[in-house]
């Protein structure tokens, strides 16, 4: 069997006619969507107690204890979930060259639409390699901030000092993450076809073909590209 | 209808015999955690404080026993690891607590065995509310006494983060911060904190803060002149002043009392998290989601066409190695 070069395992094309790929197996998806609901709860409970404003959040979580309780042992569990994602998704999320022409006619694609410059692509394009690394950065610096300032377990373990940078490095991180995050549910709206990677695990050929085309040749040449359905 | 307490002069004040109503009131306070626009009280009470004079301090720890009776604290019978400090720390069960220095003064070649009594300060600008991000958790009255409002504290220990003298300490039990309150409860019925009462050798007195003031210069120049030339007040302006004030006979150098900070004051970091910072990113993520929605409404769509699929179709065709494919469907 050929080495896999634009694609991750599980990847193939799962019926010829009409053509439907197979993008994110029920384990990834799984892992995905379990990320994407402790980040949603992050985003909430954390919102709550950034600013005054949103503290009426916290009645969602029954009130600023829970709140305060539940908001790092959400992150923990975010945290590992992540891992899982890392470790499937990484490889594929290397810079390649054609990184650099797609960013450079980006301003093309967002203003009017038009991909018809953009280079072929592997299983991801330069926008997509940002929010993963901006993510994967991203909640590093959550998890070790947070756990710096988790009051309930760990009061201790930083002085002071420390405290108040973990604090304040923390709600940035957490900035970040939200741009990040608004970004990416965008991008899987604006690309029509996106979201079905993610619910029933497949894209049609043609989103295939226009956005991820070496990723769609790959598994067209591959022998167990679709073999079997 | 019964009368209000009066304001309280002296830690001595005896408590009354006829039954007060309260003269700290809800109305009367000036700051409250997380809450913009606090009502402007209608009536400015006498500013307070508590003087803690440590050259006249004995170590006799009555201020603790006191403070742990009045605030019914039951704080753990710990081991003896051979200091004098007992409990080993403040606890969210010991709001107040004999710190002990030994210290070499090079200048005169003696040892002094310095004797601070700690707690909240009660700052003029309290970090801890600061940082407090549960409206109503903590607050600050016209008289200075800055006090914690159990029911609304979530627990998270900002205050800790935010306060320059390292003293609130978050209860393990039920999940909330505890310090000294200056037994406000004590001054809104017209008498001076428990601990102030109980000092044997009015080490702490308690007062109007001018009053505090002045009594402080006579012990000061008392001090002076009995060789302690750099004897002073610690009533630090970096937190906007304080209502418990030290004498030190050390004011030139603070921190040998345990480690009292030369010039406390909110830090810069946490006044950066609590301060515009938070506004900007809350508007710079609505921008963003806004520009979002709006790139939705009126953006192009990348919609793939008919074209696209057909195209796709071509390319798996073409290929597909091997071709006798799946159950002849292509």
């Amino acid at each position: 069997m050929a080495r896999r070069k634009f694609s991750a395992p599980g990847d193939e094309i799962e019926t010829r006619h009409p053509v439907i790929v197979n993008r994110y197996r029920g384990f990834t998806r799984v892992n995905h969507w379990i990320t994407a609901a402790c980040m949603i709860v992050l985003l909430l409970s954390g919102f709550s107690l950034f600013h005054p404003d949103l503290f009426f959040l916290t009645k969602l979580f029954g009130g600023g204890q829970n709140t305060r309780w539940l908001h790092p042992i959400v992150g923990v569990v975010l945290f590992f979930s992540f891992v899982g994602l890392f470790v499937q998704m990484w490889r594929l999320n290397l810079p390649r060259k054609e990184d650099v022409e797609w960013t450079a006619n980006l301003p093309e694609l967002v203003l009017k639409g038009d991909e018809s410059k953009m280079p072929e692509l592997g299983k991801y394009n330069a926008g997509q390699k940002v929010v993963f690394w901006g993510m994967s950065v991203m909640i590093v610096v959550l998890i070790v901030s947070g756990v710096m300032i988790w009051e309930q377990f760990f009061p201790k373990l930083v002085p002071i000092p420390v405290r108040r940078i973990a604090v304040a490095v923390h709600a940035f991180a957490a900035f970040a993450v939200i741009l990040i995050f608004i970004m990416h549910v965008y991008a899987a709206f604006w690309a029509r076809g996106t979201i079905s990677a993610m619910t029933r695990g497949t894209v049609t050929g043609g989103w295939a073909f226009k956005h991820h085309r070496k990723w769609l040749r790959e598994l067209a040449g591959r022998s167990d590209g679709g073999s079997a359905k | 209808m019964t009368d209000r307490a009066p304001q309280p002069l002296t830690a001595a004040a005896n408590p009354p015999v006829q039954p007060l109503e309260s003269n700290l009131l809800p109305s009367d306070v000036v700051r409250v955690s997380a809450t913009k626009d606090v009502p402007k009280p209608d009536r400015q009470l006498t500013e307070v404080a508590k003087l803690i004079d440590v050259s006249k301090c004995i170590g006799c720890k009555a201020c603790q026993s006191a403070c742990i009776e009045w605030n019914d604290t039951h704080p753990t019978v710990e081991e003896n690891v051979g200091v004098y400090e007992n409990p080993h720390d403040l606890t969210p069960d010991m709001f107040t607590l004999m710190r002990f220095t030994e210290y070499e003064n090079p200048e005169t070649n003696e040892l002094e065995w310095l004797i601070r009594k700690d707690g909240c300060m009660h700052c003029e600008d309290p970090g801890c509310l600061k940082a407090c991000p549960a409206p109503g958790a903590i607050v600050q009255y016209s008289n200075g006494i800055v006090d914690f409002i159990h029911e609304n504290c979530i627990g998270c220990g900002y205050c800790v983060t935010g306060c320059p003298f390292d003293i609130p300490r978050i209860s393990k039990t039920d999940h909330k911060s505890y310090k000294c309150t200056l037994c406000s409860d004590r001054v809104a019925m017209g008498q001076g904190p428990a601990c102030a009462k109980a000092c044997p050798t009015q080490c702490i007195t308690f007062g109007p803060k001018e009053e505090m003031k002045k009594h402080a210069e006579e012990r000061i120049e008392d001090l002076k002149s009995r060789g302690f030339e750099h004897a002073g007040l610690y009533d630090p302006q970096g937190v906007g002043g304080t209502h418990v004030m030290y004498v030190l006979h050390h004011a030139d150098k603070p921190s040998l009392y345990a480690g009292l900070p030369d010039e406390p004051a909110i830090s810069p970091l946490v006044r950066e998290w609590k301060g515009p910072a938070k506004t900007v990113g809350l508007a710079a993520i609505g921008l963003a989601a806004v520009g979002a929605a709006l790139h939705g409404l009126f953006g192009r769509a990348l919609e793939v066409t008919e074209h696209e699929e057909e195209e796709a179709q071509e390319l798996v065709d073409e290929t597909t190695p091997g071709a006798p494919a799946d159950k002849g469907d292509a």
